[in-house]
């Protein structure tokens, strides 16, 4: 056993670095800047390499495991394109707040500037879509850099960090020793709500008439849900929550009343507009869930918690911001709650949730289950009811994003996975392989359309490679469907390059990378071939739903709109 | 309105492109920008002179603090404060008015420091208006070249930043 204090190279104190980090996997792709780690990577069996098939699969994956597990989520790519590549997972990250900590390769600093061989400016590139990036210069500074670059990337509000290696620095050596833990002058998030704050919070939240809680992926990166299911439910007020946020709250409570925004619930963006009192927890009031901002929650005073001060009263004023870490807050708020001794107004949310019960009974979310063409809808519905809601569910980007948010259930945090924030197609499948490995025993499926899936299809290749048994369903409308949504509504019908021409046959593509796949065409075998898939515990089985072309995602509120001016389906507009 | 942000900022390559990355990519408004080290060599003062609502205003300010390298940031137009900038500005100065323009440079208490048969460099501190006045005051015909800093500011009183 090598002692601490030994002499070791950069590439070796890279690896003992992420051992003593804790780090159980990282995702990668080898190449020439990296060449020494790799042969370190080699001769240990501690740290865990997963070989994708192209960078942004790496990206990805990694982004998948941190979501599901709550550890930060390890990339290491070599320099150049294996970096450039790698730039759409370290923006999907930073849009939805994840750990990743992303490894690049660099060419040697006498190089550096000097249009090398696969040289790159990784930390220029990267720089508006990072917390933070770092250039390492010399082999002295490597550890702590490391152990920086976590602390970074998993504190306050989470995010991607970069650390850019060159080749020289992994081959000189120092003295080894891996910090327990840094300080960094410049950087000390906040913590605590102000108690001052809080009280006033509470004092408001007691005095609401007709009170709405809106929640998001914040308390689930800040691992708060069971504190907010006490806060909830202490209280018996209505929940809603943003795209990211779900499962915070379990879905199937019925204080829960669905997603909010552009594709929200009915009865969760109604409710919106007409609250008195919003408390909004880790979430920021992105324009998917305002609409016009002008006509945003037009009654109601505002409580917002978020970790980040630039969140608070970005693009809406609230009247009680509380800068701190939502877990804190809500433990606090709890706290402040009791302490004040009042109860909610018995009275007023009664008639509260009368009201809301009245836009619950529109039921929004209807479609034709006795269609013969399989609806998209249905077949998410059963693969709820067969997975008894307890899959991991990744996504990709689309419609079938969000009719997975709509119908598929979530009652635990940390299960739902969709690139929220960028919108990136391609995320699913990588996605599900790092939930996968995270959750080796678990129930994971990818639910795609057939235009996000082929993205990343390499990757298929790497599930074959570790046994990554992931259930890939995917909604194949022949259309990037949300794409043609828009077109069919604000176009005029022109289906500008929205139409997937000369598609693969998906069950062929499945078998050639080893995997079995089944094409599934008619609603009354939706259930069987689920269920079928799903007994496959050990293979990778890609579904291929031949779906409705026409079926569009309700209810809707157009961009520019207010939250109370959603449209149904065609034949059900409302009043 | 106008706003002079002053800022500590961890002395590393790189500082400087965040923070002016950041006012790009936000579509922030930069008028000046100044950046040399202080008394402590780890550490850079930086000074923005910026404008846009209270609001703007108030997401700069966050913005900017959530960089890892920024140490702290401070509006100093909110209270008391100086601002200066060193200007460098090279005249033709040709016979009668070489006089006129000495005249000139010692009302607004600038100093000539280079000379030739021709011309003059002058410098000059003051806030911007004052140097604006300068250059207003003078025959743009005569004008070769201007060389301006950028704002620097401190609070004035016991204020200060430190780390």
């Amino acid at each position: 056993m090598i002692q601490k204090r030994d002499t070791l190279r950069g590439a070796e104190i890279f690896v003992r670095s992420l051992r003593d980090e804790g780090v159980e996997y990282v995702f990668g792709y080898p190449g020439g800047a990296v060449l020494h780690i790799y042969d370190e990577l080699f001769k240990q069996s501690e740290v865990k390499h997963i070989l994708v098939r192209h960078e942004q699969g790496a990206g990805h994956a990694a982004d998948g495991y941190t979501r599901a597990t709550g550890k930060p989520g390890v990339v290491l790519v070599t320099s150049g394109p294996g970096v450039t590549n790698c730039v759409t997972p370290i923006a999907t990250a930073y849009m939805d707040s994840t750990p990743l900590v992303v490894f690049s390769g660099q060419v040697p600093t006498r190089l550096i500037g000097n249009d090398a061989f696969q040289e790159v400016d990784a930390v220029g590139i990267t720089r508006p879509c990072v917390k933070h990036n770092f250039l390492v210069k010399d082999v002295r500074d490597l550890a702590v850099t490391i152990k920086k670059a976590f602390h970074v990337a998993m504190s306050g509000r989470p995010g991607p960090v970069l650390v850019d290696i060159p080749k020289d620095v992994t081959a000189d050596s120092c003295e080894y020793t891996y910090p327990d833990s840094v300080d960094i002058r410049s950087y000390r998030p906040v913590v605590k709500g102000h108690p001052g704050q809080i009280k006033k919070a509470a004092k408001l939240i007691l005095s609401a008439k007709r009170p709405m809680i809106y929640t998001g992926g914040g308390v689930i990166l800040g691992n708060a849900s069971a504190e907010l299911r006490e806060f909830t439910r202490m209280l018996g007020y209505p929940i809603t929550q943003t795209l990211m946020g779900l499962g915070a709250f379990p879905a199937t409570d019925p204080q829960f009343i669905g997603m909010l925004g552009m594709h929200g619930t009915y009865e969760a963006n109604m409710g919106m507009h007409y609250c008195d009192v919003l408390i909004a927890i880790g979430a920021r009031f992105d324009d998917r869930v305002t609409g016009d901002l002008k006509q945003f929650c037009p009654q109601a005073q505002i409580i917002h918690v978020d970790v980040d001060p630039s969140s608070i009263s970005k693009n809406v004023r609230v009247d009680i911001p509380i800068v701190g870490d939502v877990k804190h807050v809500l433990v606090d708020l709890c706290a402040a709650l009791r302490a004040h001794g009042g109860k909610p107004d018995a009275e007023a949310l009664k008639t509260w949730w009368a009201q809301i019960k009245e836009w619950q009974a529109v039921d929004c979310l209807r479609y034709n289950r006795n269609s013969e063409v399989i609806k998209p809808q249905f077949v998410i519905e059963k693969l709820y009811e067969l997975t008894q809601g307890r899959a991991y569910v990744t996504s990709d980007v689309g419609q079938h994003q969000m009719w997975a948010a709509q119908f598929y259930k979530f009652d635990e945090p940390r299960h739902w996975i969709n690139s929220g924030g960028l919108g990136t197609m391609g995320f699913g499948l990588p996605a599900a392989m790092g939930v996968q490995l995270g959750f080796p025993r678990e129930t994971v499926a990818c639910i795609t359309g057939e235009a996000s899936l082929v993205m990343c299809i390499q990757e298929l290749s790497t599930c074959l490679q570790y046994g990554l048994p992931i259930k890939i369903i995917n909604l194949n409308n022949r259309y990037m469907g949300m794409v043609r949504q828009w077109q069919e509504f604000f176009y005029d019908k022109r289906y500008s390059h929205s139409y997937m021409d000369a598609l693969p046959d998906f069950v062929k593509l499945a078998e050639s990378f080893g995997h079995t796949g089944m094409r599934v065409e008619k609603t009354k075998d939706v259930e069987t071939a689920l269920r079928d898939a799903l007994k496959m515990k050990d293979k990778l089985v890609l579904l291929d739903f031949i779906t409705d072309q026409t079926e569009n995602v309700y209810p809707m509120m157009a961009s520019g709109k207010g939250q109370h001016e959603m449209h149904l389906s065609p034949d059900r507009e409302l009043a | 309105m106008r706003h002079i942000l002053s800022l500590l900022v961890e002395n590393e390559a790189g500082a400087l492109s965040r923070i002016s990355g950041l006012f790009s990519a936000r579509a922030f408004n930069i008028e000046s920008l100044t950046v040399a080290p202080t008394e402590d060599a780890s550490v850079s003062r930086m000074t923005i002179v910026t404008n846009g609502s209270d609001e703007i205003i108030e997401q700069i300010m966050k913005q900017v603090n959530k960089l890892v390298d920024v140490i702290k940031v401070m509006d100093l137009s909110e209270s008391d404060h100086i601002e200066r900038e060193l200007m460098l500005i090279k005249v033709t100065a040709k016979g009668e008015a070489r006089e006129e323009l000495k005249r000139m440079v010692d009302i607004f208490r600038g100093r000539i420091i280079d000379v030739t048969d021709n011309t003059y460099t002058v410098e000059m501190t003051g806030d911007g208006n004052k140097l604006n006045a300068f250059i207003k005051a003078l025959d743009p015909k005569l004008i070769l070249e201007v060389v301006r800093t950028g704002v620097s500011g401190i609070a004035r009183g016991d204020r200060a930043i430190r780390t």
